[in-house]
Order: C-alpha cells, then structure tokens, then sequence
C-alpha cells in the first residue's frame, strides 16, 4: 500500500473554517438548523464543526448522531451481521433544517440509508449534506453533497482515509494506493 | 465475536457469553428504535417469519410478532387449534409445507421438550424457540436478564433465586443457564414437589423457606404454578402454596434490604404474587415485557445475518 497525505493539517484546520462560515451563509444563527452526525466516522465530522461553529456564532448549535445500520441496503449481502451504534437525537426534526454529515461521500449508499433513518424522526423542511471528502466518479446513486471539504478523483481500488487529532493522534486526509506489480 | 456462534436459537445451553453479550448489545439500539415516533426500520424487508403456536401464549406471541413487524419482515401465525395438525399431519410434514412457501424464518412454540431442537435438524430455516414444554424458552431467560441488567447494571455477580414451580418451568431452566453464563448466583426456591430430583446437577442452591431466600438474593424472579401441565397434586392446595410461597408486601418490607422483583407473566395475582408487589416500584415487570420485545428484534435480525441467499 502507498501512502500519500492528501490534506495535512494545516489546511484540514483551513477546510474546517470554511466548511463552517458556508454554513453560517446559509443557515444564519441556527436558530431552526440542527446538525446531523452519521455513525460512526461522520461523528467526529460533526464535533469538530460544532466547536468551532459555536465559537464563531458564541451560541449552542443543536446536534445529534444518527446511526443507520438497520437501513442500509447490504443486510445478508454481507457475512457478518453489521451491529449498530448509538442513535442519539432527542429533538424533533419536523420543518427544521438538517444538515447530515459524514466524512467520505463514495458511493452515496450511506446517505440513502442515513435520509430514511431521519425520516423515523419526522418531516424536516430541508436536508443538506456535508462531506468532509467528496469521492468522485463512483456514485452509485443520485447524490450530491452541499458542501463540500475537498473532492479528490480516485480510483476505486484506492482507499480514503480521514485522520483525527484525538484518534489517530493528527488531523490529515490519506490516500492509499495499492501496490502495482511491474 | 460480532456473529452468533449459533444458526439457530434452541436453548440458552447452547449461547456463549458472548452471543448473550451481542444480543443485548443488539437490543440496546432496538430498544431506542421501539421508542422513537416511527417504531420500525427496514432491516428485514426481504426476510419472511412463520410463528407456529402449538400452544397457547398471549405475551410471547404477540411480542415476537410485534418484534418481527418493527423489523420490517412479513409475518405469518399458525396456531394449531386451528390447522391440519388436527387431521393427523406430523410437525415435520407441517412445517416444510410451510416453509416450501418459502418462508425464511420459524419460531415456535410447542408442548413437547425439544420439539424446536428436532425441527433444527430436519428443516431448512432458523429457528427460534419460543417455549418447547418443561424445557427451554430461550427468549424469555434472555429479556429476564436483560431486565436485570438494565435496573442494577450488571448480571454478573447478583444473586437471582427463582421461586414457584421449577419442575414444569422452561423459563427457570433456561434462566438458570443465562444467569450462571454471565457470572450470577442461582438459588431456586419452592415446595420439594416442586424442585426436580436433579436440580443439584445444575450447580445451583435449594432453599425451602421463602423468607430465607429473599433474605439472600438481590433479585427474586417470581414464577407461576403451572396448573396445566401438573397432572397429579403437588401440594394440598393453591391457598396452602399461597400462604408458602407467595410474596407479600409485608415480607418484602420485613427485609432489612430492597430487591428486584420480577415475573414471566401471566401472573396469578394473590397466589405467587399480591397485587400491592406486583404494582410496585420493585416489580419490572412491565419493563420485562418492553424489554422482550427489544430482546426478540435482536435475535431475530442476528439470525436473520444467517439466511442463506440463493
């Protein structure tokens, strides 16, 4: 595997403050805005942007996380029964904005999972989605994201790995390509 | 250890304490599903369950078929007093004719010890158990400790003592293994008729005395007389076994200590149990049936991870 940083610390920091004054563009000081995180990597998407969302705004920004193992369309495809993790929403969503986050749009899989999990908690009036990395050329589905933290062109054999400061020990994005024999 | 080790649910006997431990963290995120606005999710859209009843269940019944729907699965009941078991069909023939009309999934209830363990080995579908006479009743030992769990924070290490009638119980059986997999004490408690001849091969305490055994345990699960399947006299009379063996309020406050009291349901209210315990705030009784409900969707979408695809 060759590993390369596609996004170094700096400028994850940098993606990070332009991630949150987009939002702020559109949804103002939040007051019908929640924010989303969808379990387990789109968490830590979401911490991050709430800290420093609300250290620019100086108010509290309503979040919640929202896991979506029992909708995902790959049940029994799989060997192993995928196990959930923790759902943590005690607001209600009718007519709020939603803005879901998550750290690696590819597919779009997991959105399509993630907006029929939102919908057991209500009708909002409007879902967004931020990815922190944005996967191009192999979406399965018809789905975009709304903001956007850097698109990078793959190929499909290539991994994506977002890197956490209080996981990994640093904030970084690496690419990692297999080996080519020859 | 994220798989069951089983591909089918017969008995607590044969889970590991992992697989105990995968369910209930299962039904940790069932249970928060079963309290949201819309109380379902579309694990099991493609997946169809047969619920063969061969005898009769109120609770047991309905919260598998209730876990089922909010799993999104298609569900079909069969009770035996209504169907061609009556004109002579065997259980076997009975349920491949079923499952021809491909059904994916069987639980059943039957009134024979090791009926779900037979159809295991003879038909292609996971099975659950969802009682089989005097022997197992898997699903009920797993809510139990789950309920346990849940109000004092661990199993392990609280002493349970099973009161009533544990030579005809499935539910002390089967509790009996579940609670001693994640490290409890067991004592069972009842008149000697009661108590079966090999109950020391289990590995658990006897006490005859209700009052001593409460003194003792943390958590008194309460079980019923089971009239039905006793077909001699096992003590002079159900007012006698009352004043033994059921629980009052003053006993429970005559404890220089607070226990859990718990029940399978139905209750007899005034035999094994007063009225004024089981209204309290010590008895989870009700919490036992929610949890069951959350404890099924678990089992079930575990299992279901291993239907074959053609």
């Amino acid at each position: 595997m060759e590993k390369q940083v596609i996004l170094n610390t700096k400028h994850f920091e940098l993606t990070i403050n332009r991630l949150c004054y987009q939002l702020i563009e559109t949804h103002n000081d939040f007051s019908n805005t929640v924010l989303i995180g969808l379990q387990p990597k789109g968490i830590h998407v979401l911490t991050r942007i709430k800290a420093r969302l609300e250290e620019i705004l100086g108010e509290e920004v309503v979040c919640g996380n929202l896991d979506i193992t029992f909708y995902r369309d790959d049940f029994r495809r799989r060997d192993i029964p995928l196990i959930p993790s923790a759902t943590n929403i005690d607001f209600v969503i009718e007519n709020k904005s939603v803005v879901l986050m998550d750290d690696v749009l590819f597919t779009g899989r997991t959105i399509r999972s993630g907006l029929d999990a939102l919908l057991a908690y209500g009708r909002p009036a409007k879902v967004e989605l931020l990815s922190f990395i944005d996967r191009r050329f192999k979406r399965d589905l018809p789905i975009q994201a709304d903001y956007v933290g850097k698109t990078v062109d793959t190929l499909i054999s290539e991994r994506v790995s977002v890197e956490w400061e209080e996981i990994e020990g640093e904030d970084k994005v690496v690419l990692f390509t297999p080996d080519t024999n020859g | 250890m994220d798989s069951l080790s089983v591909d089918h649910l017969v008995g607590i006997k044969d889970l590991t304490r992992n697989d105990i431990e995968l369910i209930f963290k299962t039904a940790d995120s069932f249970k928060e599903v079963i309290n949201r606005p819309i109380k379902k999710v579309p694990s099991l859209r493609d997946v169809t369950i047969a619920n063969l009843f061969f005898e009769n269940s109120t609770r047991t019944r309905l919260s598998f078929e209730l876990a089922e729907k909010r799993l999104s699965a298609d569900v079909v009941n069969f009770s035996a007093a209504s169907s061609s078991v009556k004109k002579g069909e065997t259980l076997v023939d009975t349920v491949n004719n079923i499952l021809s009309m491909k059904v994916d999934m069987v639980v059943i209830r039957h009134p024979n010890p090791g009926a779900a363990k037979f159809l295991s080995e003879r038909v292609e579908a996971n099975v659950v158990n969802a009682g089989d006479g005097t022997h197992e009743h898997p699903t009920q030992a797993l809510l139990d400790s789950y309920s346990i769990r849940e109000r004092l924070g661990s199993v392990k290490g609280k002493k349970v003592v099973i009161v009533g009638d544990i030579l005809h119980s499935r539910v002390a059986l089967s509790n009996i293994y579940a609670l001693q997999k994640q490290g409890a004490e067991v004592m069972v408690c009842g008149p000697t008729t009661l108590i079966p001849k090999y109950i020391h091969e289990l590995d658990v305490k006897v006490e005859h005395n209700l009052e001593r055994a409460l003194q003792w345990c943390d958590v008194a699960n309460m079980l019923r007389i089971q009239l039905e399947r006793q077909d001699i006299k096992y003590f002079p009379s159900l007012r006698e076994y009352s004043m033994q063996y059921g629980l009052t309020k003053e006993i429970l406050d005559g404890l220089n200590k607070e226990i859990v009291v718990m029940h399978p349901g139905p209750i007899n209210r005034g035999v094994e149990i007063t009225s004024d315990v089981a209204d309290s705030d010590q008895a989870i009784i009700l919490d036992q049936v929610e949890n069951g409900v959350a404890v099924r969707m678990a089992v079930i979408y575990l299992l279901a991870a291993k239907i074959k695809r053609q």
